[in-house]
């Protein structure tokens, strides 16, 4: 038997399997590589007369005066603040939701609750901005109804900076607490029995078995999950705030990639607008690497 | 109140469950109310209907609003995209994802060692916004349906986790088939694909439900509002309209207050999600849980 096979024969032995993947493979080299080309208009005062080819190559000048821009703190600010909020309001709730559904006695009552707490997370990110218009706006919104029937005068939260950040995270915990307790409840479901049936026989009490012996098991997961979001420090959820986005907040609003979809596409400064994308991807970059780096040195696979 | 008295309930409530039940009871009618407040709105007869009431049953129940929306070609037109979008978009998904996972599962393949590292690199780093809608629009496919559907044909997250799976599925079997004559196209239809029932599940709901919300790519790449998808039109509808005030008017909607309608918009563009409810539940909860086996 031949110990080592030709390459072409190799190859003409899994010829299926190219075939099979031929259309994965295309799509990666056309949609996420092809497009990494473009990453060179930072570089380029790019002129779609000109075209690629003709551009005047700048070397970092897009940056520097990205970097210069007093804009570029206050697109920081936003970015790091909505992430603090969202990390330190948001992140607790799921652990506390699922502790709570993990100490109900009746299965039907759990299950139940289960299956409404979810239900936010399937709905579109417009269907939840619209609901919270029909909450708040000045118009047609329910607290503001409210607030006529008790003869107090409008708010107009919506336009209001003040209130910008406070429904950013209210939207993120009403969509998304009760899914993200599905990790934690499969986490309670590996810790053993036993531990509880011996804390009984110690006659410890309910608050104690849940804060020595359910939230210590699920402990691994919450250090690799809250690690592995600090890796998305830069991801804010950009459709969520491009809904809920008007003139009147663009000081607490603007984050990253909205600045980069109005410079770019909106506005056609393409070299600009990639600018902007390419500093957000980097910076991206690197905190998820070093949180992966973090959760596999923490014993986790990580997540890739 | 909740559940007959079955045998688990060993232990008689205490004032601690009647809190925990509470808090739970609280949380979940948070989640609900938005949902119940649209929908008695949307069901009230716009005639009776009054803006500065609160209402959270409908009053004088009609279908008024509905009758409106569904003679309105406009919200039809993108009701319509949406459907031909998310189904052709998810066939395409699922086709594209576990052919390619299958691939790069099997680590004899020459080049398996550039490619999976190839893939894994654009789960953290993606070329940007404007990149990505120049080389759309450089292929011609504005205002193309294409345009949703192309661009995210598959990704390195569902590839990893759908290889995984097909990973777990006994290469004993595989062998056995090839002995048998199989090449690797009859293994992946005939042995692959069957045993592979429950993520294709998983992945059918996960990709049905990004396409139906899908908004940002709508957005920038169907200029002209015929092709508009739901997302694009409940926007329009909304979300632009109610910034400010609310009180838009269009020749259109003269005969009926505005309220009414938009709700009853918002109730049909959930209605699907509704309807499928049970099924993405049960397989959502297991793509979070496949997920986890990487995360």
């Amino acid at each position: 038997m031949q110990r080592k096979e030709s390459l072409a024969s190799r190859i003409f032995k899994h010829r299926y399997l190219y075939l099979l993947s031929s259309i994965t493979l295309i799509y990666f080299a056309v949609f996420r590589y092809a497009p990494m080309w473009g990453l060179l208009m930072a570089f380029q005062k790019y002129s779609p007369f000109k075209g690629f080819w003709k551009s005047a190559w700048v070397g970092f000048d897009n940056f520097a005066s990205f970097f210069k821009d007093p804009f570029f703190f206050v697109m920081l600010r936003n970015t790091m603040v909505i992430s603090f909020l969202k990390l330190a309001l948001f992140f607790p709730l799921p652990i506390v939701l699922s502790l709570m559904l993990n100490e109900t006695r009746h299965k039907k009552f759990r299950s139940v609750n289960q299956t409404i707490v979810y239900f936010p997370y399937f709905i579109s990110w417009v269907v939840t901005a619209s609901l919270t218009f029909f909450l708040l706006s000045s118009g047609i919104g329910i607290v503001n109804k409210i607030f006529y029937s008790l003869g107090m005068p409008a708010i107009s939260f919506l336009v209001d900076p003040k209130y910008f950040w406070i429904i950013v995270v209210g939207q993120t915990v009403w969509k998304e607490t009760g899914y993200g307790t599905i990790l934690f409840l499969s986490a309670i479901t590996t810790i053993d029995l036993a531990q509880y049936e011996a804390a009984e026989i110690d006659g410890a009490s309910r608050m104690q078995r849940i804060l020595h012996i359910t939230l210590p098991g699920i402990l691994p997961t919450i250090v690799i999950l809250l690690i592995l979001r600090l890796g998305q420090v830069f991801d804010v959820g950009f459709e969520q705030i491009l809904l809920m986005y008007n003139s009147s907040v663009r000081d607490v609003a603007e984050i990253f990639d909205t600045y980069a979809y109005w410079q770019g596409i909106s506005q056609g400064q393409y070299s600009l607008g990639v600018t902007v994308g390419l500093f957000k991807g980097v910076v991206g970059l690197v905190f998820l690497l070093a949180s992966n780096m973090l959760a596999k040195r923490l014993g986790s696979e990580g997540i890739f | 109140m909740f559940a007959p008295k079955a045998k688990y309930v060993r232990q008689r409530m205490t004032l601690g469950d009647y809190l925990n039940y509470t808090g739970i009871i609280i949380f979940s009618i948070i989640c609900l109310l938005p949902f119940l407040y649209v929908l008695s709105v949307s069901f009230t007869s716009p005639k009776e209907y009054m803006p500065m009431k609160l209402i959270l049953w409908p009053e004088h129940f009609s279908l008024e609003s509905y009758s409106f929306i569904i003679n309105r070609n406009s919200f039809m037109r993108s009701m319509a995209n949406s459907v031909f979008v998310t189904l052709v978009g998810t066939v395409c998904n699922l086709a594209v994802t576990f052919t390619g996972a299958y691939g790069i599962s099997k680590k004899t393949m020459p080049g398996h060692k550039f490619i999976v590292p190839l893939v894994t690199f654009t789960l953290v780093f993606n070329a940007g916004i404007v990149p990505n809608f120049l080389l759309v629009r450089s292929m011609g496919m504005m205002n193309s349906f294409w345009a949703l559907i192309l661009p995210g044909l598959t990704n390195a997250w569902s590839l990893l986790i759908v290889r995984s799976f097909i990973e777990g599925i006994s290469s004993e079997l595989e062998e056995a088939a090839k002995m048998d004559g199989c090449t690797e196209l009859g293994v992946f239809f005939k042995i692959i694909l069957p045993l592979s029932k429950a993520a294709i599940a998983t992945f059918t709901v996960l990709f049905m439900v990004n396409h139906w919300n899908a908004y940002f790519n709508a957005m920038i790449y169907m200029t002209s509002t015929d092709n508009w998808t739901l997302p694009l039109m409940i926007k329009s509808m909304i979300v632009d309209s109610s910034a400010l005030g609310g009180a838009v008017s269009s020749t259109d909607e003269k005969t009926v207050p505005l309220e009414t309608i938009k709700m009853a918009a918002i109730v049909l563009s959930i209605a699907p999600i509704v309807i499928t409810y049970p099924f993405l539940q049960k397989y959502f909860e297991k793509g979070v849980t496949l997920g986890a086996v990487k995360g």
